[in-house]
């Protein structure tokens, strides 16, 4: 099945090419669309579909998306934590928060949970070290107080 | 309501739905930008009152931003752009986030003065990626604005056209750095370029082109619409007697305060106030009344303050320099009495090694050796020799590389082990355990080599 993207959708890219003199440049913009739209992560066809709307070849959208940290290129679980474990975060607890993460999931840093529900990851420096430590759920800011209670709540009321 | 640190960047912070049309609109914002595009005012006019404002950048290197405008070429026919870095990601810095969050048309309204200025007529706003709501925000005033007519083919109904374009970042510190970010923007990875060719003669789309950093251009509507000498006075400017300046610190900073504090978080501070009082009157003083024992003024790749020398620096680029460091982004970090500076350093260069682009051998090497290095040193498997190999690594990265990161992993290096030096050696002879009275520098598994 070959991909496509929502007339919606198909719209805002049509949009986001005319931002710019020279199409290459709504390469990032797209591939954001792309892993929006195709389920959280850029499969080898969602990528060479990006490519073929901008006229570059598929491996240049591979080359491009491997060299930034949030798009991702294997699946990933219905919900994404990321943990800052940069010097501020931690010395606020952040490394006490991710050993409890993998404990409570029982998967180290950088894996998804069995059943699809969670992938682990540290983050470097999210721009809120004055309300460390910190974590990002599918790019949702979670920075008050962060600890190991108040992650276990979180993670409750998640669907 | 004006309160006592409300100066120019946060003035409007506290007004209710400030980040909205309706709150901007009732502040005055967008009202110098009318007034300069309709009554026709020359362009270089403004670009003469920001060079004498002695704004000077706020995103790192503390260049003069009226002269980095006057940079770019008056005969090329090329299209000029003005591109703004929201990348804020040097680790303690969280400045940018806070305009974006509370007023945006502040910065948007910059934008328009400054494109009016340099004469841009796109402007593109490089957002990090993980501000996704931030972008949100900016995306919302930038639509509005459009609405209002403020901006598009007829800004403020005149003939001066400018489009602002929101572009998100995917999670690459690198693509902070100037040309790295113009890189990303036209759709590449986020390699540096060699300079010079500087972005004002070969920038975006290899046209000329100005960078400048969000708290930057959040200062230019207040110097256009009340004068240089009003910005001028907040901050701390002084002459010799040749009249030429020996203190050129002008203007207020938006400071980013985290770690051992009571207080973390953003205020505005006049240039020129002493770093101790800053941190006690500002930030309430150290955590849960601890001694201080150090502090990184600007950001991570600043070079790191003693204690004793924190209580006499000044919050001014040269007082920064005198004491060999730097105000850098504005990302203060303060490290009390129990903390292990063999950790700390561990964690930030950690942090470099895996941002490297890669481009360069001696910074993508170089910041990996260091890294582990300090991974030995943290359990106590560290040697005498280490010590030297360090520095020696570090003189073989600084300067030789594309772009400054390099000199951010060593510069802070040198500084933490010429200051530190005891630290570092106990750490090996007496085979220290890398843990303070709360257990919280252990060295998690998932860091461990
Ligand atoms: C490794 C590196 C990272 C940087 N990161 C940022 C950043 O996140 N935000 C920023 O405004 N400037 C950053 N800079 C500085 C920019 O290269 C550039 O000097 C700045 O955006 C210019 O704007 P200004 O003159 O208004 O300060 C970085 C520089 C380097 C070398
Ligand atoms: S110095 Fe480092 S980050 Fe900069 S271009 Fe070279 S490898 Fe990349
Ligand atoms: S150090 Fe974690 S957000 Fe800055």
């Amino acid at each position: 099945m070959t991909l496509q993207f929502s007339n919606e959708t198909k719209a805002t890219f049509d949009w986001l090419v005319s931002r710019y003199p020279e199409k290459k440049a709504a390469l990032l913009p797209t591939l954001w669309l792309a892993q929006k739209e195709f389920g959280g992560w850029l499969s080898p066809e969602a990528l060479s579909y990006c490519a073929r709307l901008l006229d570059l070849p598929p491996s240049k959208a591979y080359s491009v998306a491997s060299f930034y940290t949030m798009y991702n290129l294997q699946p990933v679980g219905r919900y994404k934590l990321e943990v800052c474990r940069t010097l501020s975060c931690a010395m606020a607890g952040a490394f006490d928060i991710i050993e409890h993460l993998e404990q409570k999931l029982g998967i180290p840093c950088g894996e998804t949970t069995p059943d699809g529900k969670f992938t682990l990851a540290t983050q470097e420096c999210l721009a809120s070290c004055g309300t460390g430590p910190v974590m990002q759920i599918n790019g949702e800011y979670y920075e008050e107080n962060l600890s190991a209670a108040r992650v276990d709540e979180i993670l409750a009321r998640l669907p | 309501m004006i309160m006592s640190n409300e100066l120019i960047l946060s003035r409007n912070w506290s007004r209710a739905y400030s980040w909205t049309m309706a709150s901007a609109l009732e502040a005055g914002t967008y009202k110098t930008a009318a007034d300069a595009l309709r009554s026709g005012r020359p362009p270089g006019e403004l670009l003469d009152e920001v060079k004498r404002s002695g704004l000077r950048g706020r995103g790192g290197a503390g260049f003069p931003t009226g002269m980095k405008w006057g940079f770019l070429p008056k005969d090329n026919p090329k299209p000029r752009y003005l591109v703004i870095n929201a990348d804020e990601s040097e680790p303690g810095t969280f400045k940018d986030r806070a305009i974006l969050e509370k007023d945006p048309h502040m910065l948007l309204e910059g934008c328009i003065l400054a494109s009016y200025a340099i004469g841009a007529h796109a402007c593109y706003i490089y957002v990090r990626g993980e501000f996704w709501h931030q972008q949100r925000i900016l995306m919302q005033a930038i639509a509005d604005a459009y609405r209002q007519g403020f901006l598009g083919d007829r800004c403020f109904g005149t003939d001066f056209k400018l489009d602002i374009t929101v572009h998100s970042g995917a999670g690459a510190y690198i693509c902070g750095e100037e040309t790295a970010l113009l890189t990303s923007l036209e759709g590449e990875r986020g390699y540096p370029r060699l300079k010079p060719p500087f972005p004002a003669t070969h920038g975006l789309f290899q046209c000329p082109t100005v960078v400048n950093n969000v708290e930057t251009i959040a200062n230019v509507p207040y110097i256009i619409g009340r004068g240089a000498n009003a910005f001028a006075a907040f901050g701390k400017y002084e002459v010799n007697a040749e009249g030429r300046p020996v203190i050129d610190s002008r203007g207020t900073r938006l400071m980013c305060a985290s770690g051992h504090v009571n207080r973390p978080g953003v205020s505005e501070i006049p240039l020129g106030i002493r770093l101790i009082d800053y941190i006690n009157d500002y930030c309430d003083g150290v955590k849960d009344g601890k001694k201080l024992k150090a502090v990184i003024p600007g950001g991570s790749s600043c070079p790191i303050l003693t204690a004793q020398e924190a209580e006499q620096v000044e919050m001014t680029y040269e007082s920064m320099a005198r004491f060999g460091t730097m105000f850098g982004s504005g990302g203060l970090v303060v490290l009390d009495e129990d903390t292990n500076m063999v950790w700390a350093l561990h964690n930030l260069l950690r942090f470099y090694s895996h941002e490297s682009c890669g481009q360069c051998t001696p910074c993508r090497e170089g910041t990996d050796w260091l890294y582990k290095i300090l991974g030995r040193m943290l359990v106590g498997k560290g040697t005498e020799s280490d010590l030297a190999e360090i520095l020696d690594i570090a003189d073989n990265m600084e300067g030789k590389t594309i772009c400054a990161l390099a000199a951010a992993a060593t510069m802070p290096t040198r500084s933490y082990i010429q200051k530190f030096r005891e630290e570092f050696v106990a750490h090996f002879t007496k085979g220290g355990v890398p843990t303070d009275s709360r257990g919280r520098y252990r060295v998690p598994a998932t860091v461990r080599q």
